[in-house]
């Protein structure tokens, strides 16, 4: 098929994949990117429960401010879309 | 509880803001730049991730570059990751902010105040719009800018204005699919905006780039209508979409699209919080995406050292932001003694030209009456809080008439998102109970924090024993 866009997904070059755990779970992401691009790219879109309705809630406006996508690192909530990922860190849900 | 002085303080590091600490700091002033994020730009020129080796060069980062550059070059103090929390003015001649950094709340004061506080989105709640793989329209540029990723690998974009061709273009350059477009305008509504469109022929060929390149590649584009369900158990696996009439109330029946992820926004709105917090007055104009704090083209105020620029005093775009902010920098430096006002004609005729073109595409963005009928009984409104329709409604017939009412009486806003995400929705929901326009529905009173922060961050370091205990009350 023509394209007018050219798909550049494979000229994108990353930094070397390291590993953290997500409530236990060992999880790839790339050094430096957000916990919620390589929680979303795993495929933990659902990142914790509300806590009214106890429905399920993941990362929504990807700019720190509506809370959705807060997750647990050293007893510290802190939003995943400005956490970056490294090495060896240990995530659990909230 | 004492910081570095300053002559500026700026918040906001996209283009209102950083071209604003940028000229003071031309001028000779001390400058402080706070910004939540970790580089400059904001959300519209926001910098890749430091993940991010190498990328196919974009416009907007290209533009996020230059700045970064300038600003590197500037002499600026940059703060970055950092959270103004609360604002304060202390004694009279200083204000004093309040900032969280690294889990850490210090103080930073300075001479005058320069908020460019940006932009949000505004979304229209619809049943399921809590799941997992729900985000914003505007979201999603933040997320593809920054993470150079598709948001999903079939995904529903939806929404108003040009954004929504935008988003769809660049998760196709990013390697994801798109199911559909569904945009509540007309294509009659694009034909009233061309003379506008004229004017900027560089903004109108990208447009139409990204019609021709959806056309070409088969992407339905559903013109007049709007998502009207999410469905999905964990998260997404489907939506409903309904064609909407001209005033964008849903009509006729609801068809189903399958996707993994949905990009959903209608328009953005002024964050205006900080300003409203500090005593500038609000006022409503659709055309630059409702509530707004009132300041002059080059920032001024009705509150002494305070100043306003960029999207966060009306939406009208980055060209319009930067060249503001370069108004309202110098415009600060004028007032703290420094001549400056000869150099603000080019950035005003700038401004002035960019303004006319973003405030015809904030108009063409703003959502209608009619959609407000997309929100069912079930559908969460205050996301924070899990507050439905339904429980509003039975507030509003018990006579809460105002913001404020719901606020207290629902909780709705308390959450920790302060409000951001439902403020606006509720608004709309006072005004289709009471049957009145939406600028007849001032938001609720800010208050600090304007951003969540932990009690011990907040509380600092002190001695339970240097607490003045006040005598007790007489019997």
């Amino acid at each position: 098929m023509i394209r007018l866009r050219a798909d550049h997904s494979k000229r994108i070059r990353r930094a070397p994949l390291v590993t953290f755990s997500f409530d236990g779970e060992q999880i790839a992401g790339h050094a430096g990117e957000s916990l919620l691009a390589a929680l979303m790219r795993a495929g933990h879109l659902r990142l914790r429960n509300a806590p009214n309705s106890a429905g399920p809630r993941g990362g929504f406006c990807c700019m720190g401010l509506c809370q959705e996508c807060v997750v647990r690192i050293n007893g510290q909530t802190v939003e995943a879309c400005r956490t970056a990922v490294g090495a060896g860190l240990e995530v659990v849900r909230v | 509880m004492t910081g570095p002085v300053f002559d500026v303080a700026v918040i906001g590091a996209g283009p209102a803001g950083a071209n604003a600490a940028i000229a003071a700091a031309a001028q000779g002033l001390r400058v402080a730049l706070l910004d939540e994020q970790d580089y400059a730009g904001g959300q519209v020129w926001r910098a890749k991730s430091a993940a991010i080796l190498e990328a196919p060069p974009t416009v907007e980062g290209r533009a996020g570059d230059v700045l970064r550059a300038r600003l590197a070059a500037s002499g600026v103090t940059h703060l970055a990751q950092a959270r103004v929390w609360d604002i304060a003015r202390r004694g009279g001649a200083q204000w004093q902010l309040h900032v969280l950094r690294a889990g850490r709340s210090d103080a930073i004061a300075a001479r005058a105040l320069i908020l460019a506080t940006g932009a949000r989105e505004f979304v229209q709640p619809v049943p399921g719009w809590t799941l997992p793989g729900v985000i914003g329209l505007a979201g999603a540029t933040a997320l593809m800018k920054h993470e150079q990723m598709p948001p999903g690998q079939r995904t529903v974009v939806c929404g108003t204005g040009p954004l929504v061709f935008y988003v769809a273009s660049e998760i196709r350059r990013l390697g994801g699919q798109v199911a559909a477009v569904v945009t509540p305008n007309r294509r009659a509504d694009w034909l009233a905006a061309l003379p506008q469109l004229m004017r900027r022929p560089a903004l109108a060929a990208r447009g139409a780039f990204w019609l021709s390149e959806l056309a070409l590649a088969r992407v339905p584009v559903l013109w007049g209508h709007a998502v009207s369900q999410v469905t999905g158990s964990a998260q997404i696996d489907g939506v409903g979409v309904r064609a909407l009439d001209a005033d964008w109330a849903p009509q006729g029946k609801q068809r189903q699209i399958t996707a993994d992820s949905l990009c959903m926004g209608y328009g953005l709105a002024p964050q205006c919080e900080a300003a409203q917090m500090l005593g500038v007055p609000l006022r409503h104009d659709a055309a630059l995406g409702g509530w707004l704090p009132e300041g002059t083209a080059d920032g001024a105020t009705a509150v002494d050292a305070l100043y306003l620029c960029g999207d966060g005093s009306g939406v009208r775009g980055a060209d319009a932001a930067a060249a503001q902010g370069t108004l309202t920098g110098l415009r600060a430096a004028a007032d703290l003694g420094r001549a400056a006002p000869a150099l603000q004609r080019g950035a005003l005729g700038r401004f002035n030209r960019a303004a006319r073109f973003g405030t015809a595409m904030t108009a063409l963005s703003a959502p209608r009456g009619g959609l407000v009928q997309l929100t069912t009984d079930t559908s969460v409104v205050c996301r924070c809080e899990g507050v439905t329709r339904a429980a509003i409604e039975v507030e509003l017939s018990c006579g809460a008439g105002s913001s404020n009412a719901v606020k207290s009486g629902l909780r709705a806003g308390m959450g920790p998102c302060g409000g951001k995400f439902c403020q606006a929705a509720i608004g709309g929901l006072i005004a289709a109970h009471r049957g009145v326009d939406e600028s007849a529905i001032a938001p609720p009173t800010a208050r600090p924090p304007l951003r969540p922060v932990p009690v011990s961050a907040a509380a600092g370091s002190f001695s339970y024993d240097d607490l003045p205990i006040p005598k007790p009350a007489p019997l």
